[in-house]
């Protein structure tokens, strides 16, 4: 497994969130998710405009062999969706931390970094999930 | 595949491997208070012996009437063939394909049903069946309600046309999930859809139904072109015998109706009281993933052969338990399997030759029950094999009267919609002679000039 990107923060379902100069809060799948679906098929995004709650479902991404609910890590408001993946959602295999990313969300508040996973700690749990 | 039942070891062994005592503890997060521990109306099992007979003088009070009720189910003639095939044992006990490799023949009867009845409805996509013609309209709103995602209300709206039961079904299985059903305003003259739709927005969907409940022909091209400049989605329900005459859902207007849902039983099932039918459902390519059911799809194996497998089961209650796009579904294998012989049997011509004779048998019989003082038809313009008749008087006692001089007469609308007032459904399909719409136009002049003179 390639290391992980030093500036992202990670959620325990595998999702990524990277925190934008704007204040927004780009988010995505992380390599070990898209490795476990295998090749994507289909990426169901949600709307722009849209609220979303931490811990609900936001997107849905579909492999040949399972389709997985994608978890909002925050409260917040969704204000751009990867329209690419409608055609091409393999982009998620090839570049999941790039140009794989699902959704940008504007928080409705400061980001709680003890509820999420600081790379190191997302390492230490995938290492668990291994043994 | 043969059908292999679980002995008492097996569920000895399973229920020891996940350290449960009985099968009854599977349920135990059943509250006790919802369980009932006898079935008092339900009477003592019969043995086959009686059973046997108890069918036998049950099917001998149906006796064998002339049969003019449409209404949603209609008497077709079948080809012996047609059951004969499909009551062979590889069809019969044949049901869900999900072991691919061991289901070839099965997956290849519900990927060539699959063909026809996209052809029939000008689709790109059916899946492997659904329960039956109402229901499949019930799964139509809900799948709408997910594809049109622009669209809050969860308002769809029903041509005056739509069979009214259907829309009861539908507000039943889907009006608690925030899906509410409209009647669209009816034109008193043809009993289509009126002329005039100003001011209706917001809506997620809009229901017609062609031929209608009362066998007329909607502007369907009119309607469909002003739901899809509204925003709206349109769902189809539709006849498979009038679809080889009539334009298919997917050319409709524009851009063609986004489903096409119905009731399938026309096509090789008998009449059998009520059931079971098989409903049916196609659509268009961009809204397959929201589609519920199964769909078999062609593929090529290692060695480059042809091969049949479900595919897009991401969609499904197997794999997405309760976020699947229904949890309520089946496909109806057995009827599906009649309906595909049925298909293969007549081709596109037979089926078309079936609904033109049908369409004519019932244009005869509407002309010659017009014709009889106290009898009028309720709608102008040209109807497919059915037509609503308006009576001087109520419904019930003339086709009592026709009952005891062995005919069924039709379906009295005057229950469904006391609004029509006393409005008759007649249809005569196929399998009616001339000699027997004569005898029907006949006996009912009879009834009603008899009926007239006692009330004079």
């Amino acid at each position: 497994m390639s290391e992980l990107p030093g500036d992202l923060l990670f959620t325990s379902e595998h999702e990524w969130l990277r925190r934008e100069d704007d204040g927004s809060v780009t988010v995505g799948i992380t390599d070990h998710a898209q490795a476990a679906l295998g090749d994507l098929v289909y990426v169901e995004l949600p709307e722009v405009g849209q609220d979303v709650d931490s811990g609900g479902d936001m997107a849905v991404v579909e492999s040949v062999k399972a389709a997985s609910d994608v978890y909002a890590p925050i409260d917040a408001n969704v204000v751009a969706v990867n329209e690419d993946l409608a055609a091409d959602p393999e982009i998620i295999n090839a570049d999941p931390y790039g140009d794989g990313w699902i959704v940008r969300l504007q928080p409705f508040a400061d980001i709680d970094e003890n509820a999420l996973l600081a790379p190191d700690a997302y390492q230490a749990l995938l290492d668990e999930e291994d043994v | 595949m043969p059908f292999i039942p679980h002995t008492d070891d097996d569920i000895r062994e399973m229920l020891a491997a996940i350290g449960v005592k009985r099968i009854d503890d599977l349920f135990d997060e059943i509250p006790k208070e919802l369980l009932i521990d006898s079935l008092d109306e339900i009477p003592e099992a019969l043995n086959e012996m009686q059973i046997t007979r108890l069918m036998h003088e049950r099917a001998a009070i149906d006796g064998a009437p002339l049969c003019f009720i449409g209404a949603g189910a209609y008497e077709h003639h079948i080809p012996q063939a047609v059951w004969d095939i499909a009551t062979r044992g590889e069809y019969y006990s044949a049901y869900t394909p999900y072991q691919a490799e061991a289901s070839q023949g099965t997956l290849q009867t519900i990927y060539e049903y699959q063909t026809m009845i996209t052809a029939l409805t000008g689709h790109d996509v059916s899946n492997a069946s659904l329960y039956d013609g109402a229901s499949s309209l019930a799964e139509a709103a809900l799948m709408v309600a997910r594809s049109n995602r622009n669209v809050k209300s969860g308002r769809i709206l029903l041509a005056p046309g739509v069979n009214p039961t259907y829309g009861k079904v539908a507000a039943a299985i889907a009006g608690s999930q925030g899906i509410s059903f409209e009647r669209l305003p009816m034109d008193a003259a043809t009993g289509n859809c009126a002329a005039s739709l100003d001011g209706i927005a917001d809506v997620v969907a809009v229901v017609i139904q062609q031929p209608s409940f009362f066998g007329t022909l909607e502007d369907v091209d009119r309607l469909t072109d002003w739901a899809h400049e509204h925003g709206a989605l349109v769902v189809a329900v539709v006849n498979p015998t009038a679809l080889a005459l009539l334009k298919a859902p997917g050319h409709w207007g524009e851009d063609g109706a986004d489903i096409a849902c119905g009731e399938g039983q026309p096509l090789g099932v008998p009449l059998s009281s009520g059931g079971p039918y098989f409903g049916f459902m196609t659509c268009r390519q961009k809204h397959v993933r929201q589609m519920p059911g199964r769909i078999v799809g062609r593929t090529t194996d290692l060695d480059g052969q042809p091969g049949y497998t479900l595919t897009l089961q991401a969609r499904e209650q197997h794999i997405r338990r309760s976020k699947a796009t229904s949890n309520i579904c089946t496909n109806q294998g057995l009827m599906v399997t009649a309906a595909t012989i049925y298909m293969s049997l007549l081709g596109f011509d037979g089926l078309a030759a079936v609904a033109r004779r049908a369409q004519r048998n019932t244009a005869r019989l509407a002309a010659g029950l017009g014709a009889i003082a106290g009898v009028e038809r309720l709608f102008a313009g040209p109807h497919f094999h059915e037509v609503a008749l308006a009576l001087d008087r109520p419904v019930g006692p003339v086709l009592k009267a026709l009952a005891e001089r062995n005919i069924l007469g039709g379906f009295d609308l005057s229950g469904l919609l006391p609004e029509l007032g006393n409005a008759l459904l007649v249809c005569a399909t196929e399998t009616k002679t001339e000699a027997d719409i004569d005898t029907y136009v006949a006996t009912l002049g009879d009834i009603m000039s008899k009926e007239s003179r006692r009330l004079a």
